[in-house]
């Protein structure tokens, strides 16, 4: 009897000294996937984006809508998951705080790794390849060739804030002033308006933009700067998210889908029409 | 609090000790939150980086960071845009009292259109269509709509202040036989003064407040560079707040000038 019951106690002891360790590591896998991206996705049977408009990764059309390259991935996606799909613009230099704090579950905008911001947040498998440009004014920059000949004090730069164009820009033209704003469109204006020699951004709207005002722009290098890779970026600590985003990207890279949308996004410019103006 | 009982002088003030708790309770509570709200979002504090964008010590020299050359460049926007702020409100001021019926209805439309339109629209009319114009630069661009745009409000203050000097001093002033503009300059504005100064003061505060607006052209002033920290560094929360002290610290001093300026023009 009282060997049994000291048996009984001792198996208890040992049991409640052993359920912790065996159950934590559940319970931290467990925790881990119940609070991944993916399942919040499937309880509310949405994905929602994140994502800010680059001419042709995403912009308006004529009818309002977001159209480009990575709203075609975002809705691909969602198709392929099995749930709508939520776009959320955001303004970009805010788009990694955004992520963190939950307002979405991705970021698919052709986000370019950089460390700094691989730091703060994770990059899945880039998806696309990417370059920076430079549009120098034909007026302010007449004769401008190398990086040396832009890298001065007297030489003002634009750029869109938050981009990987604009800490390029700081890198190679740390003696320019460089002047920041919140989106393309009026940092573009800077140099149409002689207010500054050349904009900074990503290929191939560079050359979009030469193509649109011949008069007054130009390329000064043949070559784009520098190149980079884009990737999603999802929250730290997310390791289901970054499993199921990798092999997505790797499957539509393996049956071309990928490819066959840069070529449509990137190549030409057949989808003009559609861009509201 | 003209009919209050009087107190006896020696008794302890403790409804002033209530009210600080309470205020002090607050601020806890307030600071509590934004802890437990960042905790919660897994946000991870960063604060050892930030003294760096203040300002750095290089070889026992101090070079100020681009947060505090932020805040230099909105003390002198706003310092500039605030003295032509008073320049613009005064004579729109007198132009609304005159008998002139261009004059009064200029500036009544001049008023109504800056105090009915957004002030950011403004900044881009200024910037995209003005601008260019004048041949003037983003830094004088930022000034001169600030000014336009707190000078409405300028005007309407100094009216009342000067419609609020008694009528017979005016009467005193014309049977002297003082021309318009020297009742003005001196029986009718050093009144006007005393009365416009607290709301004056809170144009002042509004305007250094406002001043964050020339970010969006570009200037480099302290919610620009701010913003910038932040695409660099992705310190949200500390660099806002941060930010948000120094532009605290600026409008908190200039409050306190003015009481004590109010302190010295009443004694």
């Amino acid at each position: 009897m009282f060997g049994l019951r000291k048996l009984a106690l001792t198996a208890i002891a040992v049991a409640a000294v052993m359920a912790p360790v065996a159950s934590k590591a559940q319970d931290a896998r467990a925790a881990l996937s119940a609070t991944s991206a993916i399942e919040e996705i499937k309880k509310r049977g949405a994905l929602r984006v994140g994502l800010s408009t680059f001419v042709p990764w995403a912009f308006r059309s004529k009818s309002g809508d977001l159209i480009g390259y990575e709203v075609d991935v975002s809705k691909k996606l969602a198709e392929d998951m099995g749930v709508k799909l939520e776009l959320v613009p955001t303004a970009w230099d805010g788009i990694i705080p955004a992520l963190i704090a939950g307002q979405f579950d991705f970021i698919i905008g052709g986000m370019t790794i950089t460390p700094a911001r691989n730091l703060t947040v994770n990059f899945t498998s880039p998806y696309s390849a990417t370059g920076v440009d430079v549009v120098a004014s034909k007026k302010l920059a007449d004769g401008f060739k190398t990086i040396a000949d832009f890298n001065k004090p007297n030489v003002t730069l634009s750029a869109r804030r938050g981009t990987s164009a604009a800490t390029t820009a700081q890198r190679l033209f740390p003696n320019a002033t460089l002047r920041l704003f919140d989106d393309d469109a009026p940092a573009l204006l800077e140099v149409t308006n002689d207010r500054a020699h050349a904009w900074i951004s990503t290929v191939p709207k560079p050359a979009f933009a030469v193509l649109d005002n011949p008069n007054a722009l130009f390329r000064p290098f043949a070559e784009p700067l520098v190149g980079q890779a884009d990737a999603m970026a999802v929250r730290k600590g997310d390791p289901d998210s970054l499993n199921f985003l990798n092999n997505w990207i790797q499957s539509r890279t393996i049956d071309g889908w990928l490819a066959e949308r840069q070529a449509y996004w990137f190549k030409a410019r057949d989808w003009r029409d559609q861009q509201a103006q | 609090m003209s009919g209050a009982i009087a107190k006896p002088r020696d008794a302890f003030p403790w409804r002033r000790v209530g009210e600080t708790a309470q205020f002090l309770l607050f601020a806890a509570f307030v600071l509590w939150v934004a802890v437990r709200g960042a905790q919660s979002m897994g946000y991870n504090w960063q604060w050892s980086r930030v003294p760096r964008y203040l300002y750095r010590e290089i070889d026992g020299e101090i070079w100020l960071g681009p947060l505090l050359k932020g805040m230099i460049v909105t003390l002198q926007i706003s310092a500039l845009a605030l003295l032509l702020t008073v320049v613009i409100g005064l004579i729109v001021a007198v132009l609304r009292r005159s008998n002139s019926i261009a004059g009064e209805g200029l500036s009544r439309v001049y008023i109504e259109a800056i105090r009915n339109t957004p002030l950011l629209v403004q900044l881009y009319i200024f910037y995209f269509i003005l601008s260019p114009i004048l041949g003037i630069d983003r830094y004088w661009t930022g000034v001169l709509c600030l000014a336009v745009f707190e000078g409405a409000f300028a005007a309407e203050i100094f009216r009342a202040g000067i419609e609020a000097v008694a009528k017979g001093q005016w009467e005193a002033a014309r049977a002297m036989g003082l021309r318009p503009a020297q009742i003005y300059r001196f029986v009718v504005l050093p009144q006007a003064l005393r009365i416009v100064l607290p709301p004056l003061t809170g144009l002042g505060v509004s305007l250094v407040k406002h001043s964050a607006i020339v970010s969006v052209i570009a200037v480099f002033d302290l919610t620009n560079e701010g913003r910038n920290v932040i695409a660099d560094t992705f310190m949200t929360f500390e660099i806002w707040l941060v930010v948000a002290g120094l532009y605290l610290a600026v409008t908190v001093a200039m409050s306190q000038a003015v009481r004590i300026l109010e302190a010295r023009l009443k004694s």
